[in-house]
């Protein structure tokens, strides 16, 4: 009479230990396949890594296991940082990424604040067409592009063509509209109470979006920020086919044009230079990673 | 597209408050405050897009309307044709993988314990944060025919060296392999979002009715996730038909324009061969999927004002 009473209990003991069982295999399995993807994911930048650290007549040998370092030399890093062309497409790239982000946070901040709270002829319509402009790819544009730049230096007088600033102004049609699109959503989501308490306090419109709108947005500018600083530094098309000169080259374009000369190929120093370049945004990512995913996400982006 | 709607109506209730005098100045204030932007749009997005219609239409040399002329020789082009299946191909079979792949990783990561999840997050979105240009350069390292980082390791496996680039089949993998690398990142970093906006309860209720894992992922997991899928796909597919940087520094079209889509192609021609008008004809070929997109998106837009409106009623 006792017996199943006894068996019972490790009757119902053994599905609970097999269902925990069955949870720890699952979560492991789940840990294996992620880590074979982190390896796909990560392999290319340690390939880099590695290959930048090597010396070209390790690269040239062609022999032993290439993902392996044998003796380690800072070399390739040495001579870009001190070659005035890398540092002139570092510096270059440097001033429009800051340009691009100063026009584009001033030009999506006040669009997206009147947007967001106010109402003219054809508001709703604007917004929509913020997102949808943003969905116009530069491919589309380049070649219009151009040929409006070559008319207006006929007409004008002004060199357009070759130079490192027409990229400010081409720039932010790339980070306008999605910056306008998240602030959009950022301001919208402050309560009216608030900005109602600061008109009733006799605040004006710009004081309203100084005092208020910003800091309590700040969030929002940052992923705007980041967001704007990554494409404007990324930016491939617009450069190779707008600039061409040395002194007027950005990092990416430069690094490919520059560094590959016709069949001699420097491995070392081009995955240096990619790495260099893929430093600042990598960074911002590094210590700003939940702005950049909020950014990411905010509003159904392109990937 | 949400936002949008709330904003709408959110502007309507606004406006129907205030009265006429000041709501005038408001309203030219808030125009003022968008004309920087309108400008732009303008000026550097809508002119130039009609422009390039305009540009299509000239001969080579810009002096002479010709009409269709420029799409009539595209049409008689077997390199255009290869264009279009190339651009297709790659679209579609980059976009499919990237789906695929990140919503297995969003799964994944979504079953983790909480802690663990950031860093596992953290590493696997790096290649979406690298310049695109500059992964494609390490790609293209790695494809090196005579001494490359994945030859070598397929003969440690004991497969034959592949040609990689060489290969005009095998380049159009490795083109669309790169996209996939650069792009799942992101697709799960939405589907994770939208997994953990889908509420527990509903896979409890699930779980009660007796559902195992493959039901649950069917009819609670795909429903909630429609919409999302939906937009992140539709997006992605207009950036990968238009994307360039990966194709022009792996193989720069080649060999034998195999791997050419459109926005390379109408660089060489509009670029390198100096011919504009043919360059923007072919560039204008990425038209119609963004006028898919568009519908979908203004359908969404408008379908949702509705339902807006139907709660404020």
């Amino acid at each position: 009479m006792s017996r199943p009473e006894v068996a019972a209990p490790g009757a119902e003991k053994a599905p609970t230990g097999d269902l925990r069982r069955q949870r720890r295999w699952a979560l492991w399995s789940a840990y294996a396949c992620l880590g074979l993807f982190c390896v796909f994911f990560l392999a290319p930048p340690i390939y880099a890594l590695v290959t930048s650290l090597k010396t070209s007549q390790e690269i040239a040998a062609l022999e032993g296991n290439p993902w392996l370092v044998r003796d380690p030399t800072l070399a390739n890093y040495a001579a870009l940082l001190g070659s005035s062309t890398f540092l002139r497409f570092f510096w270059n790239s440097a001033k429009v990424a800051v340009i691009v982000v100063a026009v584009t946070m001033v030009i999506a901040t006040l669009a997206a604040f009147s947007l967001a709270r106010m109402r003219f002829f054809g508001s709703t319509a604007l917004a929509t067409g913020v997102f949808l402009t943003y969905l116009i790819p530069e491919t589309l544009l380049f070649i219009p592009l151009f040929q409006i730049f070559t008319w207006l230096r006929d007409v004008t007088g002004i060199e357009f063509i070759n130079r490192w600033w027409i990229l400010c102004i081409v720039y932010p049609t790339l980070t306008v509209p999605f910056c306008t699109w998240i602030l959009i959503g950022y301001f919208s989501s402050i309560p009216k109470e608030l900005d109602e308490a600061a008109i009733v306090d006799g605040a004006s419109t710009l004081q309203l979006l100084l005092k208020v709108f910003l800091p309590v947005a700040l969030p929002g500018l940052i992923a705007a920020t980041i967001f704007a600083f990554t494409v404007s530094w990324a930016q491939f098309l617009y450069p190779l086919a707008f600039t061409t000169s040395l002194d007027q080259l950005v990092l990416p374009v430069g690094i490919v044009t520059n560094l590959i000369k016709g069949d001699v190929f420097n491995w070392g120093q081009i995955m240096a230079g990619a790495l260099l370049t893929a430093a600042p945004p990598v960074l911002l990512y590094a210590f700003l990673m939940d702005y950049y995913i909020a950014g990411l996400t905010a509003g159904a982006t392109k990937g | 597209m949400a936002q949008a709607a709330a904003i709408g109506g959110a502007l309507e209730e606004r406006g129907a408050s205030r009265g006429g005098g000041l709501a005038r100045r408001r309203a030219r204030i808030a125009f003022l405050l968008c004309l920087p932007l309108i400008l732009l749009v303008l000026a550097l997005v809508i002119y130039p897009a009609f422009y390039s219609l305009h540009l299509a239409t000239l001969n080579k040399s810009m002096t002479r309307f010709v009409g269709l002329a420029n799409f009539a020789f595209l049409f008689k082009r077997e390199t255009f044709w290869m264009v279009v299946e190339q651009s297709v191909i790659f679209a579609v079979g980059a976009v499919v993988f990237k789906a695929l792949i990140g919503f297995v990783l969003a799964h994944l990561v979504h079953r983790l314990p909480q802690r663990g999840q950031r860093a596992w997050r953290g590493m696997l979105l790096v290649p979406w944060v690298i310049p695109p240009a500059m992964s494609t350069l390490v790609w293209w390292w790695m494809y090196e025919p005579s001494y490359s980082a994945l030859n070598w390791l397929l003969a440690g496996m004991g497969f034959a060296p592949v040609p990689w680039l060489g290969d005009p089949y095998w380049a159009r993998f490795a083109v669309i392999l790169v996209n996939v690398w650069y792009g799942a990142p992101f697709f799960m970093i939405m589907y994770l979002a939208a997994l953990k906006s889908v509420p527990a309860e509903l896979y409890e209720s699930a779980e009660i009715d007796g559902a195992n894992a493959w039901q649950k992922l069917i009819y609670v997991t795909l429903p909630m996730l429609r919409n999302i899928i939906a937009i992140t796909v539709l997006f992605s597919l207009i950036v990968t038909f238009a994307n360039f940087d990966i194709v022009r520094i792996l193989t720069a079209g080649g060999p034998r324009d195999m791997t050419h889509v459109f926005a390379t192609w109408a660089f060489k021609l509009g670029i390198e061969s100096n011919d504009i008008p043919l360059g923007a004809c072919v560039s204008l070929f990425m038209f119609p999927i963004l006028g898919i997109a568009a519908v979908f998106i203004l359908r969404d837009v408008h379908r949702r004002s509705r339902e807006l409106a139907g709660v404020a009623a």
